[in-house]
């Protein structure tokens, strides 16, 4: 896994408009002036790189977690309306209020964390269901997509491309100054998550086989979920929703750890690994240049047939 | 005589094979029980029975044309078939729900006549729930609940009614309730009742006529007091037991024997007064 | 045996109800008159009743009655939309056994405009009727796809699964949808409004060529209303009563489909009428789908048309699309019905 994402790094720095060679790229790496390639490599490429992996792993462990949560395969952050709140704020920042930059990114972390606060506001009825919490999130965020819907339809042209990456999520222009935050806030709430791995997978058999064998349930939810809505709030904020890098993480994380183990590194890495490809592949090979949301979201359509196809061969709940 | 049949069925879900090549034959004016162990296909074999399923192989046959044969809504005016978990629509009365009965007798055009109402207070009254009518079926007690499937079953106006573990849920006085109604209506209308049940004892009790399924097939066929005997309970069921006389019907009673407290033992015993 | 005169308190019951619902109706029929009479009158520009009289005799010599002679169409438009979208939500409620049912949240909707951009941008598509039948194509294969991938597993196409499902395709088949408008900046602008879904743009002329397929889909949904009555009480019930389980589901589907596709196509996707219609309307008469489903007509018919006149009012000098009004009409009462049921029934 992390030889595959070394490589997505590799792939990302060496290929542009041009070529450059491996070589200069490291020389350019290791502090030396290249003509030509410096700017390229450490202002365009490398953040560019670097931004993906933190978001696709941000994505892909907050992904895993809440898929694990749940309990639920297809209850990931992206599909029950966690990130729509980060890109409403932003949207209609951008469009109604005429903001750019930070401002529009710190918006989108609060709105983020206060449209998860409020769906699990509205969700709670003597404890969290799971159900409950993902219908309710199913229920906001087609609302929130209408608002989006509509803001855009409204906006004149000039904000309307910085608007859409709002809608599927990009990493174009990425800048160092991006990077920072949520690199700190994946050491953070990723550390918090990864040490409760162990709970995590006692949480899968049911609340009450994991209360039995000796996990404070509302607790442990109320903390993982809350380090998993940071992370992707923060996420969100800085790429924008990169669609079904949340979704898609979890199950492909599960097959590789294997079922007895923890999903939650390979997840992230897998996360990383996603956003590497799809902003590749969305850049370089397709036709016309697409953000790397559109290329992961239309993957998600794939997947889904995937799942039917498993399930009627092994007769399995998908 | 025997009006309802099964010829040589062969039936699964998928590639699994459940029934293996079952004949059987259902008396006619009588209370039927199928019982065996978990998984040895007698709600499978009550589906094929009521077309619920179609067999992978041989036929049932009703009044000697095979069902699969018969339009739906015929056949529904002659077999009416409770399952085991029905659903009860969100917020629907009971009379509501005891009218879906009439369904097969109803064309596409043909208006809700005196004769459909007057089946359905029937229906409502043998079952002893017109006081319920208006209510809604969620606020009913599982008990009541099922006498008013029954009800809509009885509003179908059958002379065969199949019935997948109707007293299962239920606590032992409304399992009784429930078994005493469906005599009540053999007796009354001379239905054929043909049904799964759970509990050996209540079958043998009740049923004029018990099937024993295993692995697929008729392991035994006839009166309750041939079948049941502790023989067929062990190749049936698996456990060994003692089988004695049930002392308010005379049909037999089985004692299921496991590894302890099965000897007379002083200690666990308590004194006679 | 009972004797045939027997006190009969069910069948005073039954007709009692019966006479309440034919009172409901009338009373909702009124409701709806007013409602089109208030979509006539107000707006961004009021009208007053004598220049409604001339606009609707065809006048358009004022300022006020040309308003009215383009809010005729726009109310008749709204009404259809409503009554096509409540009927639809009741049918799809019926036949998935699912309270949250709704072309919005099942993803017919997404499905229905990903067919119509694929075909305005690749096979340049321009025909009004072309709109319709690709909508109603793109609405069938989402409503087939979400309903297979909702019923995996075990307990079958529960709400929970069913929700996800949807959810899941609206989000795949907007990546698409997006990916085709991307690098087309020609069509990207009609398209990204349409999505919004209004019924603004009005014309009866463009109304004409839906009329049939909507009659036919109306047909098709009120003639499987006894059949969506058995439904309700599971497949194995429904089978042992004679009812034609595949049949009925395939027809009343159809029906559904036909509808949301034509609505789709154009007004674009209007979400949570069909969803709160049929919710609003089993309080108002019950359970049995031979009332239901004309009353979430109704219902829905006035909804749409009161949403859009809020549209109007809201936003003044601007308006305010409908399907931005539904939106946020619906998503609380979605959440009212999440939040009622007990956990084990979602």
């Amino acid at each position: 896994m992390l030889a595959l994402v070394v490589a997505g790094v590799a792939l990302t720095l060496v290929t542009g408009p041009s070529l450059t060679p491996p070589l200069d790229v490291l020389r350019v790496l290791a502090g030396q002036e290249v003509p030509g390639a410096g700017f390229a490599v450490l202002d365009l490429r490398l953040p560019r790189a670097t931004l993906s992996i933190l978001a696709g792993m941000s994505f892909g462990l907050g992904g895993a977690v809440f898929q694990t949560l749940l309990r639920n395969a297809l209850a990931s952050p992206d599909i029950i309306g966690i990130s729509a709140g980060a890109s409403a704020a932003a949207v209609l920042a951008i469009v109604v209020l005429g903001w750019s930059g930070a401002a529009v990114s710190l918006l989108a972390v609060a709105a983020g964390l206060l449209v998860a606060l409020l769906i699990f506001g509205l969700a709670w009825r003597d404890g969290l269901a799971g159900a409950r919490l993902i219908l309710i999130g199913i229920g906001i965020s087609a609302m929130l997509d209408s608002m989006i819907a509509y803001v855009l339809s409204r906006a004149p042209a000039w904000s309307l491309q910085d608007a859409l990456r709002w809608l599927t999520g990009s990493v174009n222009g990425a800048t160092l100054g991006q990077v920072w935050p949520l690199a700190l806030a994946l050491m953070l709430l990723g550390g918090v998550l990864l040490l409760r791995r162990a709970n995590l997978e006692a949480l899968r058999l049911g609340d009450d086989a994991a209360a039995a064998l000796g996990v404070p349930i509302a607790r442990e939810k109320l903390v993982t979920v809350m380090a998993a809505v940071g992370l992707i709030a923060v996420a969100t904020a800085v790429a924008g929703p990169v669609s079904f890098v949340a979704f898609l993480s979890g199950p492909i994380a599960r097959r590789i750890a294997g079922a007895g183990r923890s999903p939650l590194i390979a997840a992230a890495l897998v996360g990383a690994l996603l956003v590497l490809l799809g902003d590749y592949v969305g850049q370089h090979l397709l036709p016309a240049r697409y953000p790397v949301g559109v290329v992961t979201g239309a993957l998600g359509a794939p997947y889904l047939i995937y799942l039917i196809i498993l399930s009627h061969r092994t007769g399995r709940p998908a | 005589m025997t009006r309802l049949a099964a010829e040589g069925l062969s039936a699964g879900y998928g590639q699994t094979p459940i029934l293996r090549d079952l004949t059987l034959k259902v008396p006619t004016g009588a209370i039927t029980a199928i019982v065996g162990a978990n998984a040895c296909g007698k709600s499978t074999l009550l589906r094929c029975m009521s077309r619920l399923l179609r067999p992978s192989a041989g036929r049932v046959v009703l009044d000697g044309r095979p069902v699969q044969g018969i339009p739906t809504r015929a056949l529904a005016r002659e077999l009416g078939m409770l399952p085991q978990s029905p659903i009860a629509p969100d917020g629907i009365t009971v009379a509501d729900l005891v009218s879906h009965g009439r369904h097969p007798h109803q064309g596409p055009l043909s208006r809700w006549t005196a004769a459909d109402d007057a089946a359905v207070a029937t229906a409502l009254e043998a079952t002893r729930i017109v006081d319920l009518a208006d209510r809604d079926v969620d606020q009913l007690s599982g008990g009541q609940r099922q006498r008013v499937w029954i009800a809509m079953a009885l509003a179908q106006e059958t002379d065969v009614l199949l019935l997948d573990e109707p007293t299962t849920f239920l606590d032992i006085a409304h399992q009784v309730e429930i078994l005493d109604l469906l005599v009540d209506l053999n007796q009354s209308r001379g239905t054929t009742i043909v049904m799964v049940l759970h509990d050996l004892n209540l079958a043998a009790r009740y049923a004029d006529h018990l099937i024993a399924v295993r692995a697929g097939r008729v392991h035994a066929a006839g009166h309750p007091d041939t079948v049941l005997t502790e023989d067929t309970v062990r190749q049936v069921f698996g456990v060994a037991c003692r089988i004695l006389p049930d002392p308010t019907s005379g049909r037999p009673m089985m004692l299921p024997l496991g590894r302890h407290r099965t000897t007379a033992d002083p200690s666990h015993r308590k004194d006679a007064p | 045996m009972m004797a045939a005169g027997a006190p009969r308190a069910a069948v005073v019951a039954l007709r009692r109800r019966r006479r309440g619902r034919v009172a409901t109706l009338a009373g909702v029929g009124a409701m709806l008159a007013l409602a089109c009479v208030l979509s006539v009158s107000l707006g961004t520009r009021s009208v007053g009743w004598a220049d409604i009289g001339a606009g609707l005799l065809g006048r358009t010599d004022t300022m006020a009655q040309a308003v009215v002679a383009v809010r005729v169409p726009r109310t008749l438009l709204a009404c259809l939309a409503g009554a096509a979208l409540g009927l639809a939500g009741a049918v799809m409620q019926g036949i998935t056994r699912n309270p949250l049912a709704d072309p919005g949240i099942l993803g017919v909707n997404a499905g229905a405009a990903m067919a119509v951009v694929i075909g305005i941008a690749w096979f340049g598509m321009a025909t009004l009727s072309a709109f319709i039948w690709t909508a109603i194509l793109g609405a069938g294969a989402a409503a087939c796809f979400v309903y297979v991938i909702g019923s995996l597993g075990p307990g079958g196409a529960t709400p929970l699964k069913m929700a996800l499902a949807g959810a899941a395709t609206t989000i795949a088949t907007s990546s698409f949808t997006v990916a085709i408008l991307l690098p087309r900046n020609d069509i990207a602008g009609g398209v990204r409004s349409w999505q919004v879904g209004g019924v603004g743009g009005a014309a009866f002329d463009a109304m004409l060529p839906c009329l049939p397929v909507l009659a036919a889909g109306l047909v098709l949904c009120l003639m499987s209303a006894r059949g969506l009555n058995l439904l309700a009480m599971g497949d194995d019930a429904a089978a042992g009563l004679g009812a034609g389980i595949a049949r009925t589901r395939a027809l009343a589907a159809l029906g559904a489909v036909l509808l949301c596709g034509a609505t789709t196509a154009i007004c674009g996707p209007i979400g949570f009428v069909g969803l709160v219609v049929p919710h609003l309307c089993r309080l108002l008469v019950g359970v049995d789908h031979r009332w239901l489903l004309p009353f979430s007509a109704l219902t829905g018919a006035i909804l749409l048309i009161l949403s859009d006149v809020a549209g109007r009012i809201v936003a003044r000098p601007s308006e305010m699309d409908v399907g931005i009004v539904t939106a946020f009409l619906g998503a609380p009462v979605f959440i009212w019905i999440v939040r009622r049921r007990r956990v084990r029934d979602l």
